[in-house]
């Protein structure tokens, strides 16, 4: 009814909206049991004492007090102020919740009869009019009305007061003429006021209406408001009492149809009235006493003349204009009739004014006559539906299908999903478009862009496909080929980021050096097993860097994935592979596996980091020892070791034992950044043009290959003069020249490299587990002399080797770090022992130098004890000391001279320092402190002056 | 360098001036010919009537301070003994080795009471508790061991890992911990407040120690300098330089009475400073090659060195009987 004038529906919302549903929205909490309190309408709690103890506490405590006690009214009468006459009433004594129960009045303010709506209180209002039923003359409540004092609320009032009158509507006037001269008019002015369609037929009775003149809009009747009371059903109505008191109230006719017509009939007084008293009547009622209605049905008869026969039937009308309905209204109205069949509209309730459209429902396809409803996997399908991978991988994948499909759904949150993984959830195809920024770049930019990286970095193309892929690439050709386009992407973002790759691509080196020529193929460690095309990935690149392909990272990793994402992984691959790199033959033949591996990917680490060693070193220089140096760290004791000290636990019932420790992922990053600060601060980034090459640029392409075709021919030729053998290239990142590296024998000609200064080409072979190995196991010290052969030269490499292996087997993740940082140190050492060792013949001036470095770097190690060799010069006597004592030293020399000397030279020094024996004036001991080996790591370096 | 007017000339010319408050070892008693190789650390026992020295021959050594002569050789280590100690009641002995053992044993009979595996390198030092209930050995491998000399059990009580690099030095004090280590940290747990306390030093310290009155910690490291820092603070107190200890594992230590800082050297010399000045009391000839070990008697003015092959003892007066053991 409201909506009649709008052509357009709007739905009326009524309080307020619920939020809608947040899709990561965590569950809501269930309220616990001790936030689940009972609170009385002033909001102040309720205990509950249980039913036999009285139900809800009265009072404080059950007692008549309050919380700041119970304070008797006492009487007090003075002179000044008489003591009024108090009357206790039973208000006095009762709780405010009781006094509805007793039948008093609460005495709260509420809105007067005055200001008060007149719909508001239809309770009231309905009482009363109950109340006039059961009178003993029915509907006197007329004539109280009619003589009630008039009377009106303060809103009609003011709307008086605004000019309304009683049966107008409420709102603007409106012009009706306006409305005629569009009827009319359309093509003359073409104004499209907004049809009023209730209206229209007034309008046309309207034709005298002056243009000036505006009229009060029609008044409408208010949607009610009135909230449900009760707990019925919606349309249910209760026991009519003015039906069931005016006895004969039931209408003869019973409409099927139009159930709302007899209330309407009621609701305009045209039931024929019974002409009998009041009186309870009705189906099942029986008679009373007092009726003297006799021949009246007692019970209750049904009849077919109560019911139409005929479908359709009597007008329709709201009541607004009963019979005088103008013609229009009632047409209008014709369209919505067969709503009215569907039965009594509900209070509040109005027809739609546009039938709600109709969905079209389409039936299912009918089922061929062959189908067979069971599904079967195509295997091919679900490989290539993946992501454009390449081949090797797609196979990798294809062998372990079962795997995959198992596990897909397993895997995390869409966070944890890297974007290929996520196109393959989606189903999307990959995209076609230029996947790195090196596409969109211009051919020439680009070509500088390599350039750059070809200078700063080690050659990472080496096998002909990948250089016959990258050949069309630098002539500029478009984004065709997908593994161009990542060699090209990856050789953007090395190029940009030169400086922080560079690290990572020594690691890359030394990951292929441990793991080139690894023919177990029993590499059970899988770091990404909750990821299994990552897993995929990480063990194609292992197998590439087994066959010793140096360009294994970029050919494993997914060329569908953003350029980010590489990064990262390649970073994570080579750190794996770094941390799990297999150990030599020998000592992997000593170490079974765990027959339960652990499950949890976390690793406890420290809780309390020490701070930054820098500012302490500055507070140490600055000598400001104290609160500068000094930090304190909660430790928890052993209880026995309390025990034993005759010391109370200072922590009593800590289960914890040391340093408090945390619980962190395994493969977090955070654990690992700590190193790459640490590698990178021993190693300040090399600026990427450097005018001297590095030796890495020598075997890097064919084209540098040419250009440093002179270098490379020296250093062959220093090759053939010095075949050295050499350490097995432990990272070193103390300068560019200190560099050294491992190339198998069959590369070694292949391969040149260009060297420092004085520095010497070194060569590792893996011949046989080292002797000093046996030795701290099996042989006493006193062996030792009689394996001090020439021929050991290399077992102090493979030592150092081996130490470097277990280094890594080390489950302390922080201690890996240390152990790098000393390889690092080590190596550096003996790379300048060679150095000094190679200038032994020349001044003693430059041999003190050397000397002086030495002992530099030495403070990285730990302290040696003193050469017992005095005690054989002083005393004399060698009954007791044993020789090897005396020997270890210059055993372990020989070792160092052998390596880094030629080998006739180093025959010709040993004489003299067999000669040299006895003097003996000046030792340096380096001594690599390196913690957990089994091995006795100690080298040591004599170096002579005459 | 200067010599201050303690130097052994200036009281060869004035026989008795007046006896010094704090009397320095500045006179050589005796001389041993430990015949086991390098002496690789020398020790009084509880009471300062002993001594013990640790050969690069694998044997431990018992000897009489005050005659010279050796009581008991204890072998049973498969490398070069590095240190040892004495319990508080002479029963007990621990020792420890390149062999990575800790080897408890009784002092009358010689024989090995406990061997106790677990380091994974050699073990540097090693200290017994007040009470001789707990072994606590450091090693190269970077832990300090607490092992239980009451129970059965092999395992140690307690393993500290904290140290990032070799433990050069233990020392004990009624209920704290002092350990030095390569790391440059001088860590001391306190076991009743059940903290641990790192003091760092940067450089590589080689030995580390309590004073008498448990109020200072003295530490000797790398950079040719002695540091004493106040225990609860980490303060320095005192700063002592002069001598040279730049490559070798060389100890230091505390006179008895808290008044001087001692240190070995390498330029064969003992250098002695006053603990409260700062300045060199003290430098004393010991021998041309390095000095490397020392230890000052628990309670009166004397002091062992170790040098090469030999043990010296160093006295505030020169003694009669001293002159046959220096023959040999």
């Amino acid at each position: 009814m409201a909506s009649d004038s709008d052509s357009e529906e709007d739905f009326v919302t009524y309080g307020i909206p619920l939020e809608p549903l947040e899709e990561d929205e965590p569950l809501k909490k269930p309220i616990p049991l001790h936030e689940q309190t009972v609170k009385d309408e002033k909001g102040r709690y309720k205990r509950f004492h249980g039913a036999f103890t009285g139900g809800f506490s009265a009072g404080y405590f059950n007692t008549v007090g309050s919380k700041e006690g119970w304070a008797p009214s006492t009487f007090v009468s003075s002179r000044q102020q008489k003591a009024d006459q108090h009357h206790a009433r039973p208000e006095d004594f009762m709780d405010e919740e009781d006094f509805s129960e007793h039948g008093i009045a609460p005495r709260e303010i509420t809105t007067s009869q005055e200001f008060s709506s007149s719909r508001r209180d239809a309770a009231r209002e309905k009482a009363r009019a109950i109340n006039a039923q059961t009178a003993l003359i029915p509907g006197d409540t007329l004539l109280e009305d009619l003589i009630a004092p008039a009377r009106s609320s303060i809103g009609v009032e003011l709307l008086r007061r605004m000019g309304w009158k009683e049966g107008q509507g409420v709102g603007p006037r409106v012009k009706r003429k306006a409305r005629r001269q569009q009827t009319d008019e359309v093509r003359l002015y073409g104004c499209a006021l907004p049809p009023a369609g209730s209206e229209d037929s007034e309008d046309d009775d309207d034709d005298f209406a002056p243009e000036n003149v505006t009229f009060a809009p029609k008044d409408v009747t208010p949607v009610d408001f009135s909230p449900r009371l009760g707990v019925q059903g919606l349309g249910y109505r209760g026991l009519d009492p003015g039906l069931a008191l005016l006895g004969q109230g039931a209408p003869e006719h019973i409409d099927l149809f139009k159930p709302q017509s007899e209330t309407r009939s009621r609701l305009f007084g045209d039931t024929q009235r019974s002409s009998r008293r009041g009186g309870v009547a009705g189906q099942a009622f029986g008679v009373g006493a007092l009726e003297d209605d006799d021949d009246d049905d007692v019970y209750h008869r049904d009849s077919m003349s109560r019911y139409d026969s005929v479908l359709g039937g009597e007008e329709p009308g709201d009541g607004l204009y009963g019979w005088t309905a103008p013609q229009q209204y009632t047409k209008k109205r014709d369209k919505n009739k067969d709503a009215s069949y569907l039965g009594k509209i509900l209070e509040g309730f109005t027809l739609a004014q546009k039938p709600a459209e109709e969905k079209t429902i389409f039936p299912p396809p009918v089922l061929p006559r062959d189908y067979r409803p069971v599904h079967r996997f195509n295997p091919a399908v679900s490989v290539s539906h993946l992501s454009g991978v390449s081949p090797a991988l797609a196979e990798a994948l294809r062998t372990s299908r079962g795997h995959m499909v198992k596990e897909e759904p397993q895997q995390g949150g869409r966070h944890q999903l890297d974007s290929g993984q996520r196109r393959a959830l989606l189903g999307e195809d990959a995209l076609q478009g230029p996947s790195s920024v090196m596409e969109l770049l211009r051919p020439e930019d680009r070509e500088r862009l390599l350039n750059l990286r070809n200078s700063s970095n080690p050659p990472s193309t080496k096998t002909p496909t990948i250089e016959s892929c990258n050949a069309p690439r630098l002539a500029g050709s478009s984004a065709g080929s997908s593994a161009g386009s990542s060699a090209g992407s990856s050789a953007g973002s090395l190029a940009l980021s030169a400086a922080a790759s560079s690290g990572l691509q020594q690691q890359q080196h030394e990951a292929l050096v441990s793991w080139r020529g690894v023919q177990t193929s029993s590499q059970t460690f899988r770091p990404f097993e909750n990821n299994p095309s990552k897993q995929a990935r990480y063990e194609f690149y292992l197998s590439r860097l087994k066959q010793g392909d140096k360009d294994a990272l970029d050919q494993s990793l997914d060329q569908g994935m953003t350029e980010w994402e590489r990064s990262r992984e390649r970073e994570e691959f080579v750190r794996a592979s770094i941390l799990y790199r297999p150990t030599s033959s020998s000592l992997s033949s000593r170490f079974t596996r765990a027959k339960h591996q652990e499950d949890d990917d976390n690793v406890a680490v420290n809780r309390d980091q020490e701070g930054d060693v820098d500012d302490k070193q500055a507070a140490v220089k600055m000598k400001m020892f104290g609160k500068l140096t000094r930090e304190t760290f909660e430790w928890h004791p052993d209880k026995l070791l309390c025990k034993r000290f005759n010391v109370p636990d200072p922590y009593p019932g800590s289960g914890m034992i040391g340093l408090p420790k945390v619980k962190r992922d395994k493969f977090s990053v955070f654990n690992f950044l700590t190193v790459t600060e640490s590698r990178e601060t021993t190693a300040p980034p090399k600026p990427p043009e450097t005018g001297k090459k590095s030796r890495w640029d020598v075997s890097d392409q064919k084209e540098e290959k040419k250009k440093n075709k002179p270098l490379s021919e020296q250093t062959e030729a220093k090759l053939e003069q010095t075949s050295v053998p050499a350490l097995p290239a432990p990272t070193n990142h103390q300068a560019p020249g200190d560099r050294t590296e491992t190339k198998s024998a069959e590369e070694q000609s292949s391969d040149k490299k260009k060297e420092g200064d004085d520095e010497e080409e070194e060569e590792e072979e893996e011949s046989r587990p080292p002797m000093d190995l046996f030795k701290a196991i099996f042989a006493n010290s006193s062996d030792e002399k009689s394996s001090s052969s020439e021929g050991e030269s290399e077992d102090e490499e493979e030592e150092k080797d081996t130490k470097e292996d277990e280094g890594k087997m080390d489950p302390q993740v922080p201690n890996l770090f240390n152990i790098s940082s000393n390889i690092t140190s080590t190596s550096s050492v003996t790379s300048s022992s060679g150095t000094s060792s190679s200038t032994t013949t020349k001044s003693n001036q430059q041999t003190e130098a050397v000397v002086l470095s030495q002992t530099s770097t030495q403070e990285e190690f730990g302290p040696k004890l003193p050469p017992p060799s005095g005690a054989l010069i002083r005393g004399g006597a060698t009954s007791l000391c044993s020789p090897s004592e005396e020997e270890k030293p210059s055993k372990k020399s020989k070792e160092k001279k052998h390596k880094n000397k030629k080998q006739h030279k180093h025959k010709k020094d040993k004489k003299v320092r067999k000669q040299e024996k006895s003097v003996f004036n000046e030792t340096v001991f380096i001594h690599s402190s390196y913690c957990s080996c089994d091995l006795d790591f100690t080298f040591c370096f004599v170096e002579e002056e005459t | 360098m200067f010599l201050s007017c303690f130097d052994s000339g200036y009281v060869m010319a004035f026989p008795q001036p007046r006896p010094q408050a704090p009397q320095l070892p500045q006179h050589l008693l005796r001389t041993i010919d430990c015949q086991q190789g390098a002496v690789r650390a020398v020790r009084f026992n509880a009471d300062g009537n002993y001594l013990l020295s640790c050969g690069s021959d694998k044997s431990l050594k018992l000897w009489s301070v005050s005659r010279g002569t050796l009581l008991k050789t204890y072998s049973g280590h498969g490398y070069e003994v590095l240190d040892a100690d004495g319990s508080y009641d002479n029963s007990q002995l621990c020792s420890c080795s390149s062999d990575k053992t800790v080897i408890l044993w009784d002092v009358g009979t010689g024989q090995v009471t406990r061997k106790l595996r677990g380091h994974a390198g050699k073990v540097n030092c090693v200290q017994f508790n007040e009470e001789a209930t707990v072994i606590l050995s450091g090693s190269i491998d970077g832990t300090v061991r607490c092992w239980d000399t009451r129970s059965r059990r092999f395992e140690p009580i307690q393993v500290l890992d904290e140290a990032r690099d070799s433990i050069s030095s233990v020392k004990v004090a009624q209920h704290e911990l002092l350990t030095g280590s390569v790391d440059g940290r001088v860590r001391r747990y306190d076991l009743r407040m059940g903290q641990l306390h790192v003091d760092f030093i940067s450089s590589p310290i080689t030995c580390v120690c309590f004073s008498q009155d448990g109020q200072c910690t003295l530490s000797s490291s790398l950079d040719s300098t002695v540091r004493l820092l106040d225990k609860s603070t980490g303060e320095m107190l005192g700063e002592y330089t002069g001598h040279k200890m730049k490559g070798y594992k060389l100890d230091c230590c505390l006179s008895s009475k808290d008044t001087h800082v001692l240190s070995c050297s390498e330029d064969g010399h003992v250098y002695c400073w006053d603990l409260v000045e700062g300045s060199l009391s003290l430098k004393l000839p010991v021998g041309k090659a390095v000095v490397q070990s020392l230890s000052f008697h628990p309670t009166e003015t004397c002091l062992l060195t170790a040098m090469e092959g030999r043990v010296q003892v160093w006295g505030t007066e020169p003694e009669e009987t001293e002159e046959d053991t220096m023959a040999t």
